[in-house]
């Protein structure tokens, strides 16, 4: 009993890192397909709509209904200190540094990367992905890569409309609803935060977010058992791992970013 | 070992000796032998799950044995490096069961896939060859459907066009018979032979569909438990003595593959009552 245990217990660390080996494999030989994707930007522009455009409208809502949620709660405890004009950096704050990146992942992982994951992972059970094999043609290259570049790209550009939808639903709640003054709410907004430290950063942290959450989306497809069973499965892989990877990178991002501050 | 037909070197265009394969405890191929002649049809027959598939996976440098020789063309597959493959790859068309067509491609674009992809050719030209492929396989008038509105017999019929799209020296069937009405099974028994002559390719096929086949395979090999059972032209395997291939080609529901999977005495099994499972 305890020999079995001990046994699955092996196994299972055996193949978690050979999956890790194999997606590492599979992010380098990607990654050598981009410049011929950048060579053919007709296969890019088609991922771009599919994966950031289509998108766009779910992160939009979202962003707003944050805003006018974050604007909601820090009325209500700024008040209590006086200190409601500062609502728009508390606004921006939270959203330019943790939220925009975080959340935007988090729903960019739920639609388009389990979306990329059914997709690929469908092609590889209904042999499309051999068949282009078999006519010479790399899946890696001109499947996965436009995907996978497409993800990286859209992402940052996402939070980004994350972020202002998000200030602005802050403005209309803040400013609209309860009576801040609209100057205090731009001008706080503009004097304290940061474009280095709290926009840049941001950046990066969605770009770093892009990069894992759309490599894990096309990696669980590509690797999928070929059933639909194997398939219902990588896809909600997709959406755990992805989670975990965002939220323990934000972590690890917001230490070496802010924590010496 | 049964041993291979026995042409010579140039006449072959695949020639695998001595083919270990296993997918881990599972011993797939058990040193087989196999020479597919140019220019003819050759079957890869045998029943389910030996590996039929994995063959042309093999000859197809999709898999890597586990010892033995792949040759296609004179060219070792296994030890190619990538480019090399699929410069290989090219001369080779193969058919998937499924068909294995883009969903996101119509008819047309599917066909003219692999000559976007690997020539410069300007798309009038590609036109016409793309209408010249359907032409064969009698779907140009569906180059505007999508693949989800094709039945399973047109699927393989625009896969066909597709695979002969770049003119290979080789094409492979995998299982082309499957599921399809006596019609559509008609038409592509028909078409197989009819381009394997007018195209001067060289076919495999593999198939459990004996008699469809059987009436266009200019050779056949039958496979089971990772041995070649038997070979030889249509007419002499229906002469054969070994009993496995007559079992196998009069579709005997007994014989040396038995009905029963193996298990413990029936009485005993019975009397054993209580102990469930």
């Amino acid at each position: 009993m305890m020999l079995e245990w001990v046994r699955q217990l092996g196994r299972s660390g055996i193949d978690f890192f050979e999956k890790l080996g194999r997606g590492h494999l599979f992010l380098v030989k990607t990654l050598a397909g981009v410049p011929e994707v950048l060579a053919r930007p007709r296969l890019l522009i088609a991922q771009l709509l599919s994966v950031g455009v289509l998108s766009f409208m779910l992160i939009a809502i979202s962003g707003l209904f944050v805003g006018m949620v974050l604007a909601l709660q820090g009325y209500n405890t700024l008040v209590d200190f006086g200190a409601e004009e500062s609502l728009g950096v508390v606004v921006a704050l939270s959203i330019v540094r943790e939220l925009g990146p975080v959340v935007t992942a988090l729903l960019f992982a739920g639609r388009a990367g389990s979306a990329l994951t059914a997709e690929i992972g469908l092609m590889k059970a209904t042999e499309q992905l051999s068949g282009m094999e078999m006519m010479a043609v790399d899946p890696l290259h001109r499947v996965i890569a436009p995907r996978f570049l497409a993800g990286v790209i859209s992402m940052p550009l996402l939070a980004a409309i994350f972020s202002a939808v998000g200030i602005w639903g802050g403005y209309f709640v803040g400013v609209g609803l309860l009576g801040v003054d609209e100057g205090a709410y731009w001008s706080q907004m503009q004097d304290k935060v940061d474009f280095l430290d709290d926009i840049l950063n941001g950046v990066i942290k969605s770009a770093v977010f892009g990069v894992v959450t759309t490599w894990i989306a096309v990696f669980e497809g590509y690797d999928t058992i070929p059933t639909s069973e194997g398939v219902s499965r990588a896809t909600t892989r997709t959406v755990v791992h992805s989670a975990f990877a965002v939220l323990g990178l934000d972590f690890v991002l917001t230490a070496l970013m802010f924590g010496d501050s | 070992m049964a041993e291979a037909a026995n042409p010579s070197q140039s006449d072959v265009l695949v020639r695998i000796r001595d083919l270990h394969f296993s997918r881990g405890e599972h011993m797939i191929f058990d040193g087989i032998d196999l020479d597919i002649p140019r220019g003819k049809i050759t079957a890869i027959m045998g029943p389910s799950g030996t590996g039929k598939t994995t063959l042309l996976r093999l000859i197809g440098g999709q898999l890597y044995p586990d010892r033995g020789s792949v040759q296609v063309d004179g060219e070792e597959v296994p030890s190619l490096r990538r480019g090399e493959l699929y410069e290989l790859r090219k001369r080779m068309g193969m058919l998937f069961q499924s068909g294995a067509l883009l969903t996101d491609l119509d008819v047309y674009d599917n066909v003219a896939f692999p000559l976007r992809e690997h020539t410069a050719l300007p798309e009038s030209m590609i036109r016409d060859l793309v209408l010249m492929k359907l032409q064969a396989v009698g779907l140009r008038g569906a180059r505007h459907l999508m693949p989800s509105e094709l039945s399973g017999g047109m699927a393989r019929r625009v896969a066909l066009a597709r695979a002969i799209a770049l003119d290979p020296m080789m094409i492979m069937y995998d299982e082309p018979f499957t599921g399809q009405d006596p019609i559509s099974m008609g038409a592509l028994v028909q078409l197989i032979r009819l381009l394997n002559d007018a195209l001067g390719l060289t076919s495999i096929i593999v198939s459990h569909d004996v008699q469809e086949t059987a009436a266009i395979s200019d050779y056949i090999y039958v496979i089971s438990r990772g041995k070649v059972v038997g070979h030889g032209t249509p007419d002499a395997l229906d002469k054969t003595d070994s009993e496995w291939v007559r079992q196998f080609m009069l579709g005997l529901p007994d014989g040396p593959v038995p009905f029963h999977y193996p298990a413990p005495d029936y009485r005993e099994d019975l009397l054993q009552g209580g102990e469930a499972g």
